[in-house]
């Protein structure tokens, strides 16, 4: 609750035009991408520069006010969604590009910049930064960093956490830390900037982040190979793998997945098969080359019914888009789209999918599976209605099958999306009693009140673990 | 003001008449917000973004919150240029929902006399009637031609008038008297041998205040080898109506218009306003509830086409030659023709066919100009951020004509090169007038 007085604080702050807490504003901040959450906050704020976040949150302090930062509310984790009420904190002012350094090969961005725009402001002067989550159009880097989000590309660059080199930080109690910093080596203590990248908006307000750059590749090639067979698609992933070949992308999609992903883009995705492999491969010309015809061999002895390379880069592009369509695009074959994030070892990719089908006849729901093969992280999707109730649990049932199976295979129950508010119940599958203990102890450090992002990361309760055979 | 029984009484109708399915189809992954006109010029404000209208339309007839001025305020800043559909992949009938929305709370609400009055004498007075249509236009023609025009501007009484009104009133078309208006023939020879039999949808403005626009069409089709009709007892089509939540309105025109044109058995019905033709296109849909009309409905909408999209099939712009003074020439889509009628190729094609010109493409085309219908009237502050930001992307061009497909979007960037004086070297026009221009008719 935020009484009068604390109201007046917080206005003395901002400014009256950027606090608002009208029902319909808070009811816009209600919610992000994940289906079945929803909670209105008290009000909304907008700071205009860190001084600014560091004395709202000195006021939240105080008063014990929860503060959600929210980047697009893209996430799919329930991880911007205001819980337990309190400030939704906004940066659309904080977000400008501060500095390309072409001398140390670093960017320097306030949280609220569009990723897309960052990604567009650095390959104009050739340089490259890899994290392309597909919601990248929309979503901002302060999202993309408090959730360490991954992307297509991140087989080959790895994912958010390993372009973020510094940090500014306004702690729970208001203070202002800076970490790292445009250093390729530092070792000074503990790694802070690491523990604060993926830590969901619950120990800080990442308010300046230093990004490492890298030189463009050279070439990038993209291709598409075919399968009429589901386990063949993915015994070809584990065979490039252990082949020593690492593509940028290797991205797997099922039929039901191409056919609304088809219906969308209309760019001719191949409707009459069972799954599809999209791989691109980027470097010097001669690498790319060689890789390609590499994995083009290994998907046909591995039974594609056929490998194509895209012409043009229009191709190329298209076929990408599409792919970072999927899961809203299933969202047309029925009204809840649920999407999970379930990671394997790459080694064990085709025993997931297997898995993954079996819970779902299992338990009578309809699953599509696409994701990000290479790098083993997968999203089973289920298409449902939340109207459902029936379905609903059975739904539930599935995924935490899902989940156990790839705790199973030695995965975890996410590999890009986050913990949040969704997978909370599951946490201690993956790290035991032992692993939450140490993260909570680390989370009562930095936030003894806990006021920020509350309800995100550790549950009240654990989930009662089931034991799969698969 | 809303009152607490109205309230209550949209918020009923909410839940009785929304449909839930498509609400529930948003999935909120916001792939709509960037494209979003509203949400970018109010620095990215959610609740002025589709995907935040949508939770707003599902909180209230989830009964989460009441349809209060807010939620009323985010609908109406709303240009419903629906360029939010194509990008969303869940395919969210995001222009459905809004009208439907907009119905509902018009038809709630107790407005003051003043609102009422005028909105009865646009929507039931005006609109529907062309003959009336046609008085309203040479009553614009005789402020035009007997000097009282001359002396309005000299006598600054026309800066009583807020600024983008004044200006407004500068940039309207010399239009025609009103014999010329009536003189408007029904049949029309193809010129060349006849490829296609196609019906004219004459529309209300586009036959008054912009009939020039309409003869250049007509001539266009007949040399694209057309034989033409046109119906006597068509109608407006109701985007006017069904974007303003007179949804009744709209429904009585679509059923006069589809009558109209079922009287000839016709190839195609042809349009040459985008704002229309994504309202005609989409009387399947208004009128699905009505079984028969439903049936009737669709066999029109299959039939209508943009006269861009008849003349590229029937390659007109291969067979004529189109030549110009050498020249910079840039497009500015029509919202409902590229996002609703899907045509967004065909007009840069036939552009690029002329000779002489230099066709280049501005930046977000696609995205809407502020127009709107009267959107740039009623909602003028939004309307014009959205204008000033077209005209800067228009400028780096350094085209000479911008190009539109839409008696709004025609009129909307006049106003924009107004304001900006940029009049002495650019102009704007419609598609067809320039091609037949260029094909020297």
């Amino acid at each position: 609750m935020i009484t009068k007085p604390v109201k007046q604080l917080l206005l003395s702050i901002v400014g009256p035009e950027n606090y608002d807490d009208s029902k319909v504003e808070c009811l816009v901040y209600s919610y992000d991408a994940t289906p079945g959450y929803q909670a209105m906050p008290d009000a909304v704020i907008k700071p205009g520069c860190t001084a600014e976040v560091s004395d709202i949150v000195k006021v939240c302090s105080e008063y014990k006010i929860p503060i959600v930062p929210r980047g697009s509310g893209t996430n799919l984790s329930g991880g911007t969604c205001p819980m337990e009420g309190g400030l939704v904190l906004l940066f659309n002012r904080m977000n400008s590009l501060l500095e390309i350094d072409e001398e140390n090969l670093t960017a320097t961005v306030q949280p609220g910049l569009i990723t897309l725009d960052l990604i567009s402001a650095v390959e104009a002067k050739g340089l490259f930064y890899p994290p392309d989550p597909s919601s990248m159009k929309i979503s901002t880097i302060g999202g993309n960093i408090n959730e360490n989000s991954g992307g297509l590309r991140g087989l080959k660059y790895g994912v958010t956490r390993d372009y973020v080199i510094g940090l500014e930080v306004v702690l729970p109690n208001g203070d202002i830390i800076h970490t790292g910093g445009k250093l390729a080596k530092d070792v000074a203590g503990y790694d802070l900037t690491k523990l604060m990248v993926g830590s969901e908006g619950t120990l800080g307000i990442v308010t300046e982040a230093i990004l490492k750059l890298i030189p463009t590749p050279e070439t990038t090639k993209t291709m598409l190979a075919l399968y009429q067979d589901l386990d063949a698609a993915a015994q070809s992933v584990a065979k490039i793998i252990s082949n020593k070949i690492i593509p940028v992308t290797l991205e797997f999609l099922d039929r039901p997945t191409l056919v609304v992903v088809e219906d969308f883009a209309k760019i001719g995705l191949p409707t009459d098969v069972e799954a599809v492999l999209l791989i691109e491969q980027d470097g010097p010309l001669e690498v790319v080359e060689r890789d390609m015809k590499r994995m083009a061999d290994i998907c046909l002895e591995e039974k594609a019914v056929s490998v194509e390379i895209a012409e043009t880069e229009a191709d190329a592009a298209a076929l990408k888009t599409a792919r970072r369509t999927a899961l809203s695009a299933l969202a047309r074959l029925k009204p809840t789209t649920i999407l999970e994030d379930a990671t394997v070892p790459r080694s064990e990719i085709a025993k997931m999918v297997r898995a993954i089908n079996e819970i779902a006849s299992k338990h009578d729901v309809n699953i599509c599976t696409f994701g990000h093969a290479g790098d083993g992280n997968l999203h089973p999707t289920c298409i449902t209605d939340a109207r459902d109730h029936d379905e609903m649990e059975r739904v539930e049932l599935a995924f935490a099958d899902i989940f156990a199976a790839a705790i199973d295979l030695g995965g975890t129950i996410t590999g890009e999306h986050g913990v949040g508010a969704m997978k909370a119940p599951y946490l201690e599958w993956k790290l035991k009693k032992e692993g939450v203990a140490a993260m909570t102890a680390i989370k009562q450090a930095f936030d003894p009140n806990n006021i920020m992002n509350p309800g995100k990361i550790f549950a009240k309760e654990s989930r009662k673990r089931v034991v799969v055979s698969s | 003001m809303t009152t607490v029984k109205e309230r209550e009484a949209i918020a009923s109708e909410f839940a009785e008449k929304m449909n839930e399915d498509e609400l529930l189809n948003c999935m909120r992954c916001g792939f709509c917000l960037p494209h979003c006109p509203t949400y970018i010029e109010s620095g990215l404000k959610e609740s002025y973004s589709p995907r935040g209208r949508i939770a707003l339309m599902k909180a209230v007839t989830d009964g989460l919150i009441e349809p209060d001025e807010d939620v009323e305020r985010s609908l109406s800043l709303c240009l419903g240029c629906r360029a939010c559909e194509p990008v969303c992949p869940s395919g969210v009938k995001y222009g459905h929902l809004l009208e439907e929305a907009r119905d509902i709370i018009h038809q709630n609400k107790d407005h003051s006399f003043p609102v009422k009055t005028i909105r009865k004498a646009v929507f039931s007075g005006l609109f529907p009637h062309q003959e009336r249509m046609q008085n309203m236009t040479s009553l614009l023609g005789f402020y035009q031609r007997s000097g009282l025009q001359y002396i309005a501007r000299k006598t600054g009484v026309l800066s009583m008038l807020p600024d983008h009104l004044a200006t407004m009133e500068k940039v309207l078309p010399k239009v025609p008297t009103k014999s010329e208006m009536k003189k408007r023939p029904t049949d029309l020879p193809s010129i060349g041998p006849v490829l296609k039999k196609v019906a004219f949808f004459s529309g209300c403005l586009m036959d008054t205040m912009f009939l020039e626009t309409n003869k250049a069409t007509l001539k266009l089709l007949q040399l694209a080898g057309c034989e033409i009709v046109i119906p006597k007892s068509q109608a407006c089509c109701g985007a006017l109506h069904g974007h303003s939540g007179e949804k009744e309105g709209a429904k009585r025109l679509a059923k006069r218009n589809i009558e109209a044109f079922e009287a000839d058995e016709v190839d195609y019905i042809i349009t040459n306003a985008g704002g229309c033709g994504a309202f005609l296109i989409d009387y399947d849909h208004l009128l699905q509830d009505e079984p028969t009309w439903h049936e009737r409905a669709i066999a029109f909408t299959n039939k209508l086409k943009d006269i861009s999209e008849i003349l590229v099939d029937l390659r007109f712009h291969e067979k004529t030659r189109l030549k110009l003074p050498a020249q910079t020439v840039t497009f500015q889509d029509s919202c409902h023709l590229r996002n609703v009628m899907n045509t967004s190729i065909a007009p840069r094609i036939l552009l690029q066919a002329i000779e002489g010109i230099d066709f280049r493409e501005m930046k977000d085309a696609d995205r809407c100009c502020g127009s709107a219908g009267i959107y740039n009237i009623v909602e003028s502050e939004m309307s014009m951020k959205i204008l000033d930001t077209k005209m800067a992307h228009t400028k780096s061009t350094q085209a000479d004509i911008v190009v539109t497909a839409n008696p709004g979007c025609l009129l909307q960037m006049q106003l924009g090169i107004e304001r900006e004086k940029m009049g002495d070297c650019t102009k704007a026009v419609h598609i067809a007038d320039l091609l037949v221009e260029a094909a020297a008719l």
